[in-house]
């Protein structure tokens, strides 16, 4: 079976990419094993306490907590991305597994297709 | 080969969309095959039939209409990106009880579904983006 | 694997693209990636220049080149290729990962 891995590579709400890019996640894992990776910016996707009322954004970072419930469990993040914004696991809605710059390499080459968000 | 194409800028705004219908000439001219051209994110906007640029410009609405026609080619616009961008084709203008449709026939309204089912069957994958 | 860098040094894109590039990848600027491939002359700080050093290839897009009026600016070891090149570089390499 094909591996596909989706990448985020954005923050949240000052574009539509991230939340597009979720809902072509939950889309896939209809389909096949997912993988996801949140690269460069896109770990600001998975910060807790993301408090949308004032701004009128919508709240998706929530769906990331469903994402068990569509059988996508393969997260990943990157440890000098987080290093490099001073961000722990402490500071995130979910688990990714942290990978080192060779870790995020086989993760790329591995997958079959990889769709960029 | 055959090869499925994401298109993720609009028109004009950024070159994705530009640069994406110069490899889909490409991979027709080589010999290869275009499975589907996907259009999500702004992308949306290339099926925009009211489109009307600068005559001495190229127009990328047209000249994408004008390749899928020529070469049956699948243009694929996101149902969700397409309505939150106000992209309609005449079934969701009626659907929302909006004034109009502005999505050009040559693009189909469809789900994320084909996105996915195109990067999984085709056999390479090129996204043009923002 | 194939690489598309299509922002100008003043972004992250390459940066972040050499961080997790292979010794067997392939790097193409295309748009305003392009602008990575000025040579060291016009751009000192120039980040392509290890990958440069190394035994990979570095490609542009001839087109994107010469809209920005950068031809006789790019460095001699980047390939300039064209639409059709690009094509066969994919064939080539059956994943294809986007940084911008």
């Amino acid at each position: 079976m094909k591996k596909l891995l989706f990448v985020q590579s954005k923050p949240p709400h000052g574009s539509l990419q991230g939340q597009e890019g979720l809902d072509a996640i939950l889309a896939g894992s209809a389909f096949v094993d997912c993988a996801i990776l949140f690269s460069g910016d896109g770990i600001y996707q998975l910060l807790s306490r993301q408090h949308t009322d004032a701004l009128a954004s919508r709240d998706y970072a929530a769906t990331y907590l469903a994402l068990a419930d569509y059988g996508v469990d393969q997260l990943y993040c990157v440890a000098a991305d987080l290093k490099q914004r001073s961000l722990t696991m402490a500071d995130l809605l979910l688990n990714p597994t942290l990978l080192d710059d060779a870790g995020v390499k086989a993760l790329l080459h591995g997958a079959d297709a990889i769709l960029d968000f | 080969m055959q090869f499925m194409i994401v298109v993720q800028g609009g028109p004009y705004t950024t070159q994705a969309s530009l640069t994406a219908l110069h490899f889909a000439r490409a991979v027709l001219a080589s010999g290869h095959k275009i499975y589907r051209v996907f259009f999500y994110h702004d992308g949306v906007y290339n099926g925009n039939a009211l489109i009307a640029p600068p005559q001495d410009e190229i127009d990328l609405h047209q000249t994408w209409c004008a390749l899928g026609k020529e070469h049956s080619l699948e243009l694929i616009v996101c149902v969700a990106s397409a309505l939150r961008r106000g992209l309609l084709d005449a079934t969701e203008a009626q659907r929302y009880e909006k004034s109009a449709s502005n999505l050009d026939p040559q693009f189909t309204i469809s789900g994320l579904g084909q996105l996915i089912d195109g990067a999984l069957t085709a056999d390479r994958t090129m996204t043009f983006g923002a | 694997m194939l690489h598309t860098v299509n922002k100008s040094p003043d972004a992250s894109a390459l940066r972040q693209c050499l961080q997790f590039i292979s010794v067997d990848d392939v790097l193409v600027l295309i748009e305003d990636g392009v602008y990575c491939g000025l040579s060291g002359k016009l751009c000192p700080a120039n980040a392509i220049d290890s990958w440069l050093e190394g035994p990979s290839t570095a490609y542009a897009v001839l087109a994107d080149v010469e809209a920005r009026g950068l031809l006789g600016r790019i460095d001699p070891r980047v390939v300039l290729i064209d639409y059709q090149q690009l094509v066969s570089l994919c064939v080539a390499h059956p994943t294809s990962k986007r940084w911008s």
